[in-house]
């Protein structure tokens, strides 16, 4: 099945004002198709607004091998979290 | 004849392909349509169990959704043919459900102005989800009529298969004439144009044409089904049957 019909990746925006977020993905034959097993498969129970699919193929990952020169250079960065600042009680919730 | 009678046509018609859908849970060619089937498959019988109610509510004799499913034999159900055919193969399972919705998306949209409240209500609810069964449906048909060489050859044989049942859908039984006459159901007649345009609409990409029609299949309406309807009951109602009155 998997060598005959592309995979895609499935993204559902659950409210209006949310960005869309990754779900999970399906097998479809080509964009309408796989619009409608999305919604069939991922909107069951109401989670969402709007979906969009996207070709498996057409996202390009980082490489896992290179985690360790990617991702763990910014570990001891701490001064790029904003969290040296003092907030007034003011301003309450950021 | 009554007005309840016309009512469990309609309510026979979405159990029963409710049910033909249902049968393909676990059974479907991939994960996706495993899914799509039986979500269509409950929308059916959602409106199914609605329609049973009103139409018991209405008999007043205190037969309830469950009575009006499990405790009536083949004869006693009045749901046109088309809708008991069996599954077949994807080709025969799609085009079923294409000429199903393409007549029920119109019903549905003129019983939103029914006089009774309870049909209109679930007419207002049932013609957004026929609307995607002409979609999904629709779609497939498209895919497998032009498609493969393979997937071709079986449209072709579920049009010729299914076609003999698609005018029993615009025949109004005694009891439906009474409904309509009394502004309960929309004429099925009336329905003729908009079933036209989805089909032609559907299968102008399909490459599909719709045949010609000699000897068109009826009997539903009173009762005289296929030899499939009886099986399908058979198991359908085999659970109530056995141990009437069951919970879980």
């Amino acid at each position: 099945m998997s060598q005959e019909t592309p995979l895609w990746e499935v993204f559902i925006r659950p409210r209006n004002g949310l960005s869309h977020k990754h779900v999970g993905s399906i097998h479809a034959a080509d964009e309408v198709l796989a619009l409608q097993a999305a919604r069939d498969v991922y909107t069951r129970r109401g989670e969402g607004t709007s979906i969009w699919v996207v070709p498996s193929a057409a996202i390009t990952a980082s490489d896992p091998d290179q985690q360790a020169e990617n991702f763990e250079p910014t570990a001891d960065k701490i001064y790029r979290h904003p969290t040296f600042y003092e907030i007034p009680d003011e301003v309450g919730h950021m | 004849m009554a007005v309840h009678d016309a009512i469990l046509e309609v309510a026979d018609d979405c159990l029963v392909l409710g049910h033909r859908l249902s049968e393909w849970c676990g059974h479907a060619p991939m994960l996706e349509e495993d899914l799509a089937l039986p979500n269509m498959a409950l929308d059916l019988i959602g409106t199914a169990r609605v329609l049973y109610d009103r139409a018991g509510a209405l008999e007043g004799k205190g037969r309830s959704e469950d009575d009006m499913a499990y405790l009536r034999d083949e004869r006693e159900y009045r749901n046109c043919l088309l809708v008991e055919r069996p599954n077949g193969d994807f080709a025969q399972t799609m085009l079923r459900q294409l000429f199903f919705a393409a007549f029920m998306h119109p019903f549905w949209q003129a019983a939103q102005s029914s006089k009774d409240e309870v049909i209109a209500g679930v007419a207002g609810k049932a013609v957004k989800e026929l609307a995607y069964h002409i979609r999904h449906a629709g779609e497939w048909v498209v895919r497998l009529g032009d498609g493969t060489e393979e997937s071709a050859v079986r449209m072709q044989a579920a049009l010729l298969a299914l076609s003999i049942y698609v005018e029993e859908l615009f025949e109004s039984s005694p009891a439906a004439q009474e409904a309509e006459a009394a502004g309960i159901l929309p004429e099925r007649a009336a329905m003729r144009a908009a079933f036209d345009a989805t089909i032609a609409e559907v299968f102008t990409q399909a490459g599909l044409d719709m045949p010609e029609v000699t000897f068109p299949q009826t009997g539903g309406r009173t009762g005289l089904h296929g030899e499939g309807l009886g099986h399908m009951l058979a198991e359908m109602q085999s659970v109530h049957r056995s141990c009437p009155g069951v919970t879980w």
